[in-house]
C-alpha cells in the first residue's frame, strides 16, 4: 500500500495487466507521447495526461501503439482486434470526440455478442476524460458518459479516486464486454492509498464513502468528492448524510441506492453533466419508482445547467455544481415539510 | 518458415539528440513544374500533387509558369501581416507562459500559409481555418484588440467567454469560428459551396486542416462531396511534418503526398512549398479561379515545418530534435520573402528590423488596450448570465428557471 496519484493508479493497472496478459494492447493517439520503442528511451511523456508513462519502454511500440487522428478507426480497430482475441484498451483524448467515432461504439462494438448469436465476445476497454475545471470550453469538457450508459451492452465506470481507479480498470480489461472508462481529468494529480499488488473491483457494486442517516446523496465522479466535502460539513451541525458513489452506472447498483433511499427518506443527485436524460435523472426515476413510498421530499437533482460549457474560468466555475449548491439542495430536502407530515 | 505479416509502426527520421533528417522529403526545383491552365483535366495534372510547385529558388529568385508577378506594394504588405502574425503570435505565448491567458497555440514558421493563401482568396468567400490559421484573422482584419480579447475572455471578447483562447471568430468578414474537433469544417466548407452554387453566387469557400488530421473521417468525406458535386471548394492540409507528438508517416504521409488524396476521386491536387509566399499565393490563386470558374474542387499540400510547440502544454524536445526546423530544406517564409524583396531592391535589412519593431509596439499598445477591457483576474469579468445566452434563439422557459436559481445561489439579481 502506498499514496499514488489517479494517474500512477491507472498507469499501474495497465502496467499489471499487460504484464499479466499478452493479449493487452494499448492503441490510441499520441499515447506513447514522444520517443520511445523497445532500447528503452525515457523521453516519452506517455500521451496527452501522461497516464502511458514508461509503458512504451516496457511493452514496446507494438502493444503501445500510436495511432493515425482517426477516431472511428481506433475503436473499430480495438473491436476487430478483440474479435481476434486481444484485449485492446483504447484511448481517447477527451470523451467530446465520441462524436466523431460514436457508430462503432454503439452500433458495433456493444453489439456484437448480441448480433453474433452469443458466439462472439468484445473485450474491449475505451478510456477517455471528462469534466470540467480546465477552461477548455464547450468541445473538450463535457462529461457525457449518460449517452453510453443508456446503450445496452456497454458497461461505463466512473471511477472517484486512485484506489477505484486501479481496481475499477482492471476488472474492466479483464471484463468480456466492452467497458467505457470515464476519467475525470480535474482527478488526475488526486491522491489516495492505492495497494501495489493487483486487485479487482466488481462492476455494479456502489461505495458507500460517508454512511449517515439523514440524507442520501448520490454522486458521480469529481462530484463524490464534494459531496463528501458537504457532508463532512454538515456532519459537524448535526446532519448525517450518506455519500453513494456507484462507480459504475451501467450496471448501476440500484440495491444499495434504494435501501439507503428507504432508510433516509430524502435524495440529492449529484451529476455533472447537463441536466436532461442525465444519470441525476435516472436516479431520481429510480427512487420515484421503487421507493416512492419511503420519500418524505422531492428528489433534488444538482447538476450542470442545460447550456454548452463555457471556457472563461469566471464563467465554467458557474456552470459546475458546486458544493453550495450541493448543501442547498441538502437542506431544501430536509426543510421539506411533507404534506403527510403536515395532516399527520 | 512462413512469411508471417509484420506490423509496421512508422518512426520518424530523427529523434531527440539525433541528427534531423529531411531526406524523405521529395523536392522540386523552383520553376521545375509545369503550371496547366485552370480549366485542365484533372487526369492530365495528376503530376502536380506528386511534384512540388516552388518559385523562390535558392537566390531568392522568383523563376519559372507559377510566378504570380505580385507588385512591390502586395509583397511588402504580405511581408508585414506575415511579421505581424509572428510577433503576435511571441507576445501572446509569452503573456501565456505570464499566466495572463490560460492557453496558446503558434502558427511559427507556418506564416506564409495563412497569408500567402487569404491573398488569394476574395472577401466574399467563406474561410473555415484550422487552429494555426491565426493568419487569416489577422489578414482580414479581426483586430488585434478583438483577437487579444478573445484570448483573455474579458468583457469584450467576441465569442462571449464561451471558447478557449485562440478559438476565434469573425462573421462580418467571412471568417468561421475555430472547432476543436479536427476536421470538422472540412464538410462544413463543402456544404456551404454547394449552397453557394445552389443559390448561384460565385463565391467559393476553403478550409484547412493539418496533416494528422487527414487521417479522421470528416476529411474523406468532404473529399467525396465535393467531388460528387463538384463544388466551388479549396481544400488545404497544412503539412507542418508533426502531430502533437506524432510525425507525418503516422497519417499516411509515407506512401504518396497528401495532395494525391484525391486523385482517386478525380480531384487535383497540388503540392507546394508552403514556405514560398509566391509559390503559396500562385497555387491558390490558380484553385480559386478554377473553383469559380465551375472547375470544382482542388486540393492543396502546403509543406512548411511546425516551428513552435504543438500548443503551450506541449513540449517538443521529448520527440524532435532540437535544431530540426533549422535543418528543414524549405526555410523560414518570414526570411525567404524578406531576401526576395531585399534582391529585387524593394527592401533591406535596416527596414526589416524597423518593421519588426513597429509592429512591435503595435502589438504592446494593443495589448493595453485589450486588458483594459479586463483579464482573467482583473474586472471588469463577463457576466455569468452570458453562459445562458445563445444556446436557442430564443432563451426557453427551462433555461430561464436554471438561469435564476443559478444568480439567487450567487447572490446576484436574476
Ligand atoms: C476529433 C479530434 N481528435 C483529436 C483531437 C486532439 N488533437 C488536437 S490537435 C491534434 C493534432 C493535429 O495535428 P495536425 O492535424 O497535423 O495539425 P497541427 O497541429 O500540426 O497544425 C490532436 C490529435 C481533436 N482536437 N479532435
Ligand atoms: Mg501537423
Amino acid at each position: 500500500m502506498s499514496n499514488k496519484t489517479m494517474r500512477e493508479a491507472i498507469n499501474e493497472a495497465l502496467r499489471q495487466e499487460m504484464q499479466r496478459d499478452p493479449s493487452v494492447i494499448i492503441i490510441g493517439e499520441d499515447v506513447v507521447g514522444g520517443r520511445g520503442g523497445t532500447s528503452g528511451a525515457e523521453e516519452a511523456s506517455g500521451g496527452a495526461f501522461g497516464v502511458h508513462a514508461g509503458l512504451i519502454q516496457e511493452f514496446g511500440r507494438e502493444r503501445v501503439i500510436d495511432t493515425p487522428i482517426t477516431e472511428s478507426a481506433i475503436m473499430g480497430a480495438a473491436g476487430g482486434a478483440a474479435l481476434s482475441g486481444l484485449r485492446p484498451v483504447a484511448e481517447l483524448m477527451f470523451v467530446d470526440f465520441m462524436g466523431v467515432c460514436f457508430d462503432q461504439i454503439y452500433n458495433q462494438i456493444a453489439k456484437f455478442r448480441y448480433m453474433f448469436g452469443g458466439r462472439a465476445k468484445t473485450p474491449v476497454t475505451i478510456r477517455t476524460t471528462i469534466g470540467a475545471g480546465f477552461g477548455a470550453g464547450p468541445q473538450h469538457s463535457q462529461s457525457l458518459y449518460s449517452m453510453f450508459t443508456a446503450v445496452p451492452g456497454l458497461k461505463c465506470v466512473l471511477p472517484s479516486n486512485p484506489y477505484d481507479a486501479k481496481g475499477l480498470l482492471a476488472q474492466a480489461i479483464r471484463d468480456d464486454d466492452p467497458v467505457v472508462v470515464f476519467e475525470h481529468k480535474m482527478m488526475y494529480t488526486d491522491e489516495g492509498e492505492v495497494p501495489d499488488e493487483p486487485y479487482l473491483i466488481p462492476f455494479g457494486e456502489a461505495n458507500f464513502t460517508r454512511r449517515g442517516e439523514d440524507v442520501t446523496i448520490v454522486a458521480f465522479s469529481r462530484m463524490v468528492n464534494l459531496a463528501n466535502q458537504v457532508a463532512d460539513k454538515m456532519a459537524k451541525t448535526g446532519i448525517s448524510v450518506e455519500v453513494i458513489d456507484p462507480r459504475t452506472t451501467s450496471p448501476l447498483d440500484e440495491d444499495s441506492i434504494l435501501d439507503s433511499v428507504e432508510k433516509t427518506g430524502r435524495l440529492v443527485v449529484v451529476d455533472e453533466s447537463n441536466p436532461y436524460c442525465s444519470m441525476a435523472s435516472e436516479i431520481a426515476s429510480l427512487a420515484v419508482c421503487e421507493a416512492f413510498d419511503y420519500l418524505r421530499a422531492p428528489v433534488v437533482k444538482v447538476t450542470a445547467p442545460h447550456t454548452p460549457i463555457p471556457a472563461t474560468p469566471a464563467l465554467e466555475q458557474a456552470y459546475i455544481p458546486s458544493a453550495s449548491q450541493i448543501e442547498t439542495a441538502v437542506n431544501t430536502v430536509l426543510d421539506f415539510d411533507s404534506p403527510s407530515a403536515a395532516t399527520g | 518458415m512462413t512469411n508471417n505479416p509484420k506490423l509496421h509502426i512508422p518512426q520518424p527520421a530523427a529523434r531527440p539528440g539525433e541528427v534531423p533528417d529531411f531526406s524523405y522529403l521529395d523536392l522540386s526545383d523552383a520553376g521545375a513544374v509545369f503550371r496547366p491552365p485552370t480549366n485542365a483535366r484533372a487526369a492530365e495534372i495528376e503530376n502536380l500533387a506528386l511534384e512540388m510547385v516552388r518559385v523562390l529558388d535558392d537566390d531568392h529568385v522568383a523563376q519559372g509558369p507559377w510566378n504570380p508577378d505580385l507588385d512591390k506594394d502586395t509583397l511588402l504588405e504580405a511581408l508585414r501581416l506575415m511579421v505581424l502574425t509572428r510577433v503576435y503570435d511571441d507576445r501572446m505565448q509569452r503573456v501565456q507562459r505570464q499566466g495572463k491567458i490560460t492557453f496558446y497555440m503558434q502558427a511559427l514558421g507556418e506564416e506564409a500559409v495563412s497569408i500567402g493563401q487569404g491573398l488569394a482568396f476574395e472577401p466574399g468567400d467563406m474561410l473555415f481555418p484550422a487552429y494555426r490559421n491565426q493568419g487569416l484573422y489577422i489578414m482580414r482584419e479581426t483586430g488585434l484588440v478583438e483577437m487579444m480579447c478573445q484570448c483573455l475572455s474579458n468583457s469584450r471578447d467576441m465569442c462571449k467567454g464561451r471558447q478557449m483562447p485562440i478559438f476565434y471568430q469573425n462573421k462580418k468578414k467571412n471568417l468561421f469560428t475555430i472547432s476543436g474537433n479536427l476536421a470538422t469544417q472540412y464538410p462544413q466548407a463543402v456544404g456551404w459551396a454547394m449552397g453557394s452554387a445552389i443559390k448561384g453566387e460565385d463565391h467559393i469557400a476553403a478550409s484547412w486542416v493539418g496533416d494528422g488530421s487527414t487521417a479522421e473521417a470528416d476529411f474523406h468525406y468532404a473529399l467525396t462531396f465535393a467531388a460528387v458535386y463538384n463544388a466551388p471548394v479549396v481544400l488545404n492540409v497544412i503539412n507542418n511534418q508533426w502531430a502533437i507528438s506524432t510525425f507525418q508517416g503516422f497519417a499516411g504521409g509515407e506512401r504518396r503526398p497528401f495532395a494525391a488524396r484525391g486523385l482517386g476521386l478525380g480531384i487535383p491536387g497540388i503540392r507546394v512549398d508552403g514556405n514560398d509566399l509566391l509559390a503559396v499565393y500562385a497555387t491558390t490563386r490558380w484553385a480559386a479561379d478554377r473553383a469559380r470558374q465551375g472547375g470544382g474542387p482542388t486540393l492543396i499540400e502546403l509543406v512548411t515545418y511546425r516551428g513552435g510547440a504543438h500548443s503551450t502544454s506541449d513540449d517538443p524536445t521529448r520527440y524532435r530534435p532540437k535544431d530540426e526546423w533549422e535543418a528543414f530544406p524549405l526555410g523560414d517564409p518570414v526570411n525567404r520573402l524578406k531576401q526576395h524583396l531585399i534582391k529585387l531592391g524593394h527592401w533591406s535589412d535596416e527596414q526589416q528590423t524597423k518593421l519588426e519593431e513597429e509592429l512591435r509596439n503595435t502589438v504592446n499598445e494593443a495589448w493595453k488596450e485589450a486588458v483594459s477591457f479586463g483579464t482573467l483576474t482583473e474586472p471588469p469579468f463577463l457576466d455569468v448570465e452570458l453562459m445562458f445566452e445563445d444556446v436557442f434563439a430564443e432563451m426557453p422557459e427551462h433555461l430561464k428557471l436554471q438561469r435564476n436559481k443559478l444568480l439567487d445561489l450567487r447572490g446576484e439579481k436574476s
